[in-house]
């Protein structure tokens, strides 16, 4: 089609001007030029759909299937919705695993994304050592998720870690088994994420203060607000924009959460997640492909949530 | 009356700074050094652990003095014995060119969706933008079965030293390959970095890219010599984001790569865990080693490492 592509600024405020020029326009991009422009787009774009949405979708297809990845996908292999019923009612990691994620999310909406942000609003100010500061919180950032659990490994272990000798628990021998123990091991590794989480939130926070208009802070301390009622008054409610994004981000952390918890015991024993639960039982012996989707189709309509949160705002500020 | 309060203030407030002794800023700085050393010390802790002779550890256990001295006996015993090197080129040969690359499929999406104004433009960007939103654990499960059945040409391989980097597989599979690896980074990272280099590139002047098609430059030579100069900073950062994101990753080597041998480091750390890391002390410092080169971006290349992460969230 040759309207398919012309240049932009059909909609913008000058569109006027350019009403004369854009029959003009789509002569001047050739048809080599065209179809350049559908390949630049199209390689990229048919990657994308084969490698994430053709899966996604396809996830949900072998959802209503038992099939355990042996031959083709037949109609003998559709079950309805029985994986489901199986995993809400018969399948006793499912409910722990979906609790885990949800504190998961808490924790970091509660306390660490909380605390980046304070962290943020903190160092936002003119003050010697600002700059070191937030290094020192930005500086796990860098770090892999791996590499947090190893360091993390080194102060929970029970008898050679950092904390139980520090409090004298290993020669008291009242062993607190930090990573072990399935009532505290979430809430250990939810310190070790947190680590990490915090000077993320506070990076992108303190780059939002920053674009923070300076005379509505002066205007708020004109008209007396103290420092905590000018960030919630004034500044919070300005950053609006960054907010939501930072309510994506820590969404998507929380439901992609996997590393640490593999990396410390597999998600065992009081680490299950739903990310663990469908690598678990579809990419391993059991190879429950249908059951494994199953429980990654709960996942992703749970990430739809942030997913359209965020869109919905891309196209408002394209718009 | 305001106005003058606040001329009164602004012409105060230096004067009290220059004294330097509000205690307001006394308890600030106090609660930032003691947030700092909290942050600081689990690293700390890693390094002083991995710099310790197990002999030392286990006569005196870990909360102790070094009585034997530190040394990087550890560091060797790992880099050599666990051969830890090659991971690191295996973590190369994949984080290098997906990096590349990716940031050639994100600049031209982004530039064909900024600079040309088409109909399925903003649908485009959402497309990718939601991809790279999607837990990864989402899409794994058909992943792999798309791996596992994805045939390959066998073209052999380039040898260098112990290293064999097969072309594009040595087992006719896409799964348990470098290629693999590669291309689901790609794909991946194309959505976030798409998502970036629009919202950087919508900051561009159509203008140019117009008066350059009525000079009869062709869109290839536009991207290429005009707009891709013109976002560099942006180029910059993303390549430093996504080089640290690709090399810490590790999720994706574990699910699609069997083999232990071309693992990348951050999955070969954890492979290690059990079979060869015996004491803490060498966890320790396999973990150190592992954290080297994002320490180094850290060091040299924060900025734009964080002009990666910020312009992705707070622009668009």
């Amino acid at each position: 089609m040759a309207t398919s592509i012309t240049p932009a600024r059909e909609d913008s405020p000058e569109a006027g001007e350019l009403v004369a020029t854009r029959r003009g326009r789509y002569h001047v991009l050739t048809r080599f030029d065209r179809r350049v422009l559908m390949l630049m787009v199209g390689i990229p774009l048919l990657l994308d759909v084969l490698l994430i949405w053709w899966p996604t979708a396809s996830s949900i297809f072998l959802s209503f299937t038992n099939w355990d990845g042996v031959g083709a996908v037949t109609a003998q292999n559709f079950i309805g919705l029985k994986n489901y019923q199986f995993m809400f009612s018969g399948y006793t990691l499912f409910w722990p695993a979906f609790l885990h994620n949800i504190i998961w999310l808490a924790w970091l909406a509660l306390i660490a994304t909380p605390l980046g942000i304070f962290f943020a609003v903190l160092l936002d100010r003119e003050m010697s050592g600002t700059g070191f500061y937030q290094s020192v919180f930005f500086l796990p950032v860098v770090l892999s998720l791996v590499v947090v659990g190893f360091i993390w490994e080194l102060q929970f272990s029970p008898t050679e870690g950092f904390i139980n000798n520090a409090f004298g628990l290993v020669k008291s021998g009242k062993l607190i088994d930090w990573l072990g123990n399935p009532r505290i091991n979430l809430y250990s590794i939810l310190i070790a994420a947190s680590w990490r989480h915090v000077g993320y939130v506070m990076v992108i926070y303190l780059a939002g203060l920053k674009s923070v208009d300076p005379t509505l802070r002066e205007a708020a301390k004109v008209d007396g607000a103290n420092e905590i009622r000018t960030f919630f008054r004034v500044v919070f409610p300005v950053m609006a924009p960054i907010n939501v994004v930072i309510a994506v981000i820590t969404a998507i952390e929380a439901l992609r959460a996997f590393d640490i918890a593999f990396i410390v015991n597999q998600g065992k024993n009081g680490l299950e997640l739903l990310s663990i639960l469908i690598t678990n039982n579809s990419i391993s012996e059991a190879s429950l492909v249908g059951f494994g989707s199953a429980i990654a189709v709960i996942l992703l309509l749970i990430s739809l949530g942030p997913i359209i949160v965020f869109l919905s705002r891309v196209m408002r500020t394209t718009s | 009356m305001s106005v003058i309060a606040a001329a009164t203030r602004r012409s105060a407030a230096p004067t009290v700074a220059a004294r330097g002794i509000r205690p307001g800023r006394v308890a600030l700085h106090a609660f930032l050094i003691v947030m700092s050393g909290v942050w600081l010390f689990p690293l700390f802790w890693a390094v002083y652990s991995s710099l310790r002779p197990i002999s030392d550890t286990v006569l005196h256990g870990y909360l102790s003095w070094p009585s034997g001295g530190l040394s990087l006996a550890n560091y060797q015993t790992v880099w050599t014995q666990a051969d830890l090197p090659y991971y690191y080129v295996n973590t190369l040969v994949i984080a290098v060119p997906a990096v590349i690359l990716t940031l050639v499929l994100a600049s031209m999406v982004a530039f064909a969706c900024t600079q040309f104004s088409w109909r399925f433009n903003l649908v485009t960007l959402m497309i990718f933008t939601a991809g790279n939103l999607l837990p990864p654990q989402v899409i794994i499960v058909p992943l792999y079965r798309i791996y596992l059945n994805t045939p390959l040409p066998m073209l052999g391989s380039i040898d260098i030293g112990k290293f064999s980097f097969p072309l594009f597989t040595d087992n006719t599979l896409l799964y348990d390959q470098y290629i693999g690896i590669m291309l689901i980074h790609i794909v991946f990272q194309t959505g976030f970095a798409t998502f970036v280099l629009s919202n950087y590139m919508k900051t561009i002047s159509k203008e140019i890219t117009e008066s350059a098609i009525v000079d009869g430059a062709h869109v290839l030579r536009i991207w290429w010599n005009i707009v891709l100069p013109l976002c560099r900073p942006a180029l910059a950062a993303m390549a430093t984001l996504l080089f640290t994101f690709i090399y810490n990753d590790f999720f994706w080597a574990l699910i699609l790569m069997k083999t232990g041998d071309k693992r990348p480091i951050t999955s070969a750390l954890n492979n290690l865990q059990g079979e060869f890391f015996v004491n803490n002390n060498l966890i320790a410092a396999g973990a150190m080693l592992v954290a080297i080169p994002p320490i180094l971006v850290y060091i040299f290349l924060q900025k734009q490492f964080i002009a990666g992460l910020t312009l992705g969230s707070t622009k668009g």
